[in-house]
């Protein structure tokens, strides 16, 4: 990893003599428990008595629900009670931004695998045997699957009062600015899966106070709580949630799936209530990354500098709200790319379709700007004649520059610097031809048939490639070197940190000091979820270095203390790390006073406040020591902080004006693939990256955050799709819905920089999502060199490859 | 559901006989799937894999005799001389767990038109091993599959094992996927050359209803070869020839629009692959 430090940062303050401080890369505590298959999940758990659920979903993806019957799945034995929205006490709609999905179908179902009933069973298959004997009779509507046909006028409307969703316009600028180079084009986005590997899953365990305890794996236990709550029809404190082991998330569990189904059953029965959702059941249990239309006009002077960018997108959000309203709002905010531009127009709209609801995935919005406008930034510079890096570096975003929403990036933006250290990463090594073997051990060679490579295609290679020595088709056998085709491609892309236009965004931290025989321990207490990503490990860190103790206890996450907010936009380290830093100063203050006690001086005594905190001592500068747990023996210190960060505004409604967002991800990607022009197969060589992290708070789960978000953004540039037809899902399986193994996935060169943030916790920058966002378009960038193809929709298909996609060549 | 697990094959014959609905179950990599989902639920289950004698193979002259319980693995790891066009299929199946598991009589038994195995055996003009308490029968494997997951087996009839002629030639197969590994054969290919017998060998899956030989581009490849006593001279094929064998390949495949790709694509793999199949079998045999 390459780091460049930035002076101004805290560590000065920060305890010293502890191993496993910020900065270093502290192991997890859950590490050797998943690696040795050890560690519970949420679908291990059990408990005494405990009775199984299962969910009738429509087959249909809109029709009118004219009868639920449920007397035969209520007479089969084994079966304890069987729900409809009848039985729901409280509200009986749930939404994160606005309450309109059903928790179970009342008259109306408007997406294939809509819940309609539940059913609790003494064991899994009597549950599932129970569901299918519900009849529910249903009258088919009208379809509207074509988001664009969706916002027509005279279409059927998947809600009252239209299928709009939202429509922000950004407005900067000439609106009629002319340029001399003029490239337009329209790009498409398939629908992409999160593929967590745990499937929905949890226990609701109904408690002896009316209330009920539910053990979930999810993304925000608070806003989980309040949903179930309100439609339990219970106080928020009757409702207690508790972190289960999660098997990833990616957004898929921002939104409720089973959380309510399993209360109601649980409550109604008496009984501890289990569901696990099969992989074929997830597919429909949680929503989509949003498909997109995309049609950009990019015009620029002939040095190749922007002059305007024009962009109309549509988001098909399907048949429910979920977190549409944001995701639109940061394609429309994020919708140029990091590059300055004086003149935009970008309208993006999304819209209700009787396709499943697509809401949070990782990249939210910013990923199929990104793909669309890096595909731009390639064709202009084709038309240009210009390197495709020189023209970003050109345009480039810096500290200072104006977002097209008038925001002005008031921290490190080293767009440019990130381009370059990927132009000149390390290439990967060729081999000779002579190398080639296929899987019979019998060295064939190239023959030299490979169709002509165009633009930046390095020329067919005609041999094993990279460090997995595969070439396209893997293990498949399709290639010896016939038709192989390298090429490069480079993208960059940008991300918001945090929740955004005006949402008050906040963390709780509690930090518990205790001292027992002399021995100095600390606790740490969240709500703040860890989905696999780390946040675990850097709670601890955070508290290791700022009061300088060794042992760390990260309690876990519950609703017993305040909201941390979501798993999300990659704030947590952000902002439940500001929260746990804030908590930790708390308890710094207390000791101080207690030191002073001790020591004779008054409270506020210079040298207390310059007192350091090591190896479990306070150290005065004139030379006064306390040991810590003396302080703290029989007398512990806890302290609770709710911590926000700096406000945003909303966007003005006429111009998409205002200060929406906290903070930027940078990351740039250099992607070289391998492409059998003649199959349409890809084989991706190498990835070169680079982002900027403000503070790597653990550097080696940065790199995992980095290739993991790579792989992803690989996934939807090759494979990835659900795929739809009359609004049914067609492959929903891990048969048919691909997602890369590790013959996809390439050696990662990461180069890491730390360029601090000065108004963010430790200078850090949300690490999770950019390097989601530019390896999808640097992928295909780079197919595009070898095929020539303009590859306008993303994922690619063989097919595509081979004939075209829906751009006329 | 009862589990019936027979340590012998004449056990396991009568168990059929008497059960002929009981579902056979070998490595499981089709039927717990099945089970899984809920598509199937037979009342009996006949497990094949303690059957010793099942699991393995021998060489009769040129006769090599593959049980049915042989997996995947075994088969890379055992039979990639006698039986490299296979062996080249069985590297490309599922992951190693699967190939650790899956077995060729399993494959055969569901008789996908996607099996990794069928276009070999068709290649090499397999016969499978069929028997029932009633008797036994040989079935060529062109024969054998009747329809998509649908075989000639009477309800009373296990797979015993699959004889193919020893490799007296280049062997090759290849399957177009959508990723690197662990894929369902959006099409694949498989070419045998017989330099005794002068015969060409083909096989192609996921691109009909069943697994199919392309009759046309065997017929014409051979007579080709024929008559310009390539067997004897190994020259350079002609790429007309080439061209027109992979032609006539694709053109006897009946592909249709899925999920996992398209009839169009198909049939242009199908092609491609035939071509370079073919170029490289024929370059084995010009080495060797």
């Amino acid at each position: 990893m390459t780091t460049a430090l930035q002076p101004g940062d805290v560590r000065h303050r920060l305890g010293r003599g502890v191993d496993g401080g910020i900065g270093t890369d502290a192991s997890r505590p859950d590490g050797t428990l998943k690696a040795t298959g050890q560690f519970g999940f949420s679908s291990d758990l059990w408990t005494e008595g405990m009775i199984w659920g299962a969910t009738v979903r429509s087959p249909h993806p809109h029709a009118a629900v004219v009868s639920v019957d449920v007397s035969a799945a209520l007479g089969m034995p084994g079966v304890h009670c069987v729900l409809t929205h009848d039985d729901v006490p409280g509200r009986k709609t749930y939404g994160l931004e606005s309450p309109d999905q059903p928790v179970l179908a009342i008259d109306e179902v408007r997406y294939q695998g809509e819940p309609v009933a539940v059913v609790a069973a003494d064991d899994p298959e009597t549950a599932r045997r129970g569901a299918a004997l519900v009849r529910v009779e249903y009258r088919l509507l009208p379809l509207v699957v074509d988001p664009v046909a969706a916002l027509a006028p005279g279409a059927p409307e998947v809600h009252p009062g239209g299928n709009l969703v939202r429509h922000v316009k950004i407005r900067r600028g000439d609106p009629s600015a002319r340029a001399e180079v003029v490239v337009s084009g329209d790009y498409e986005v398939g629908m992409q899966d999160q593929a967590f590997l745990g499937t929905e899953s949890g226990m609701a365990v109904p408690a002896e106070d009316g209330g009920v305890d539910l053990y979930i794996a999810t993304q925000w236990l608070h806003v989980d709580r309040d949903q179930v709550a309100a439609s339990l029809g219970l106080p928020p404190e009757k409702v207690r949630l508790t972190l289960a082991g999660v098997g990833g998330a990616f957004g898929a569990r921002e939104d409720v799936s089973l959380q309510i189904h399993l209360c109601l059953l649980a409550l109604r029965t008496g009984r501890p209530v289990k569901m696990v959702y099969s992989r074929q059941e997830s597919f429909f249990g949680h929503v989509h990354r949003h498909p997109a239309r995309l049609h950009y006009t990019h015009g620029a002077d002939r040095e190749g500098r922007l002059v305007f960018v024009h962009a109309d997108m549509v988001f098909d959000g399907g048949a429910y709200l979920s977190s549409s309203t944001a995701v639109v709002g940061n394609a429309a905010t994020l919708g140029a790319g990091p590059y300055d531009v004086p003149n935009v127009s970008i309208d993006v709209r999304g819209a209700y379709t009787n396709n499943p609801p697509c809401g949070a995935m990782r990249g939210f919005g910013a990923v199929q700007a990104c793909f669309a406008y890096e595909s731009q930034m390639d064709k202009l510079a084709a038309a240009l004649g210009m390197h495709p890096v020189d023209l970003r570096t050109r345009n480039a975003m810096t500290e200072g520059s104006s977002l097209p929403t008038g925001q002005v990036v008031d921290s490190a933006a080293p767009v440019a610097e990130l381009l370059n250290r990927v132009r000149v990463a390390p290439m990967p090594p060729v081999a000779s031809a002579g190398d080639a073997a296929g899987p019979t051990g019998d060295a064939a060679g190239p023959t030299g048939d490979a169709a002509g490579p165009t633009g930046d295609a390095a020329g067919p290679t005609g041999a094993r490639s990279g460090a997995t020595g595969l070439l396209p088709g893997g293990v498949a056998n399709t290639t010896h070197g016939e038709g192989v085709v390298r090429g490069v491609g480079f993208a960059v892309g940008f991300k918001n940190v945090g929740y955004s236009e005006g949402f008050d965004d906040y963390s709780t931290a509690r930090v518990l000091l205790t001292g027992a025989g002399g021995r100095l321990m600390a606790s740490v207490h969240s709500a703040a979820c860890e989905v696999g990503q780390g946040l675990v490990t850097v709670e601890a860190q955070i508290v290791r270095s700022e009061l300088g103790v060794d042992e760390v206890v990260v309690e876990t996450a519950d609703t017993q203390v305040g909201s941390a907010g979501s798993t999300s936009a990659s704030r947590q380290t952000y902002v439940t790390g500001g929260a746990v830093r804030a908590a930790c100063q708390a308890v710094r203050e207390e000791l101080l006073a207690r030191a002073a006690a001790v020591l004779g001086l008054e409270p506020d005594d210079p040298d207390l406040a310059e007192a350091e905190l090591v190896g479990g001592k306070l150290l005065c500068r004139s030379g006064g020591t306390v040991v810590v747990a003396d302080l703290v023996e029989g007398s512990p210190v806890e302290r609770t902080v709710q911590w926000r960060h700096r406000p945003t505004e909303a966007l003005h409604p006429d111009t998409g004006q205002g200060r929406a967002h906290v903070q930027y991800s940078f990351a740039a990607h250099r992607a070289i693939v391998d492409v059998d022009v003649e199959l349409g197969l890809v084989h991706v060589v190498q990835i070169a990256t680079a982002q900027d992290v403000g503070r790597a708070m653990n550097p080696a789960a940065v790199v995992g955050q980095i290739h993991g978000g790579t792989t992803q953004g690989i996934g939807l540039a090759l494979m990835e799709e659900i795929q739809m037809a009359d609004g049914k899902v067609r492959n929903p399986s891990f048969t048919d819905y691909l997602i890369p193994t590790m013959p996809d996935v390439p050696p990662m060169h990461v180069e890491v920089l730390e360029l601090a943030d000065p108004h963010a916790p430790y200078g850090l920058r949300g690490v999770g999502e950019a390097p989601t966002l530019s390896s999808t378009p640097a992928v295909v960038a780079a197919v595009r060199a070898a095929t020539g193809r303009a590859l306008a929709r993303v994922p690619v298909r063989p097919e595509h490859i081979v004939f075209g996609d829906l751009t006329p060549q | 559901m009862e589990f019936l697990a027979p340590t012998s094959w004449d056990e396991a014959l009568a168990v059929k006989a008497e059960h002929p609905e009981a579902e056979v179950i070998a490595g499981g990599t089709d039927v717990m799937v099945d089970l899984n989902f809920d598509r199937r639920r037979p009342a009996m289950l006949v497990d094949l894999t303690r059957i010793a004698d099942l699991a393995t193979w021998q060489i009769d002259g040129s006769v090599l005799t593959i049980g049915a319980g042989v997996t995947y693995a075994r088969i890379i790891d055992e039979l990639s001389t006698l039986a490299p066009g296979l062996a080249i299929a069985s590297r490309t199946v599922g992951s190693p767990q699967i190939r650790n598991r899956g077995t060729i009589g399993g494959n055969l038994g569901s008789a996908s038109p996607a099996g990794d195995a069928h276009p070999p055996l068709l290649a090499t003009k397999a016969t499978v091993e069929v028997a029932s308490a009633r008797g036994s029968r040989s079935v060529p494997v062109e024969k054998f599959f009747t329809g998509a997951k649908r075989h000639v087996l009477a309800p009373d009839e296990l797979i015993a094992a699959v004889t193919v002629p020893v490799a007296a030639g280049p062997q090759q197969f290849a399957k177009v996927g959508t990723r690197n590994a662990m894929v369902i054969a959006v099409t694949s290919f498989a070419l045998a050359l017989d330099p005794h017998a002068h015969a060409v060998g083909t096989g192609i899956g996921s691109a009909a209803p069943t697994p199919i030989r392309a009759e046309e581009a065997e017929r014409v490849l051979a007579g080709e070869l024929a008559a310009a006593d390539q067997w004897e001279h190994r020259r350079p094929l002609d790429d007309h020839l080439v061209d027109h064998f992979a032609r006539l390949s694709a053109e006897a495949a009946a592909p249709i629009d899925d999920v996992r790709g398209t009839a169009a694509y198909r049939r242009h793999a199908l092609a491609v692959l035939a071509r370079r199949t073919l170029s490289w079998a024929w370059s084995e045999y010009q080495r060797n």
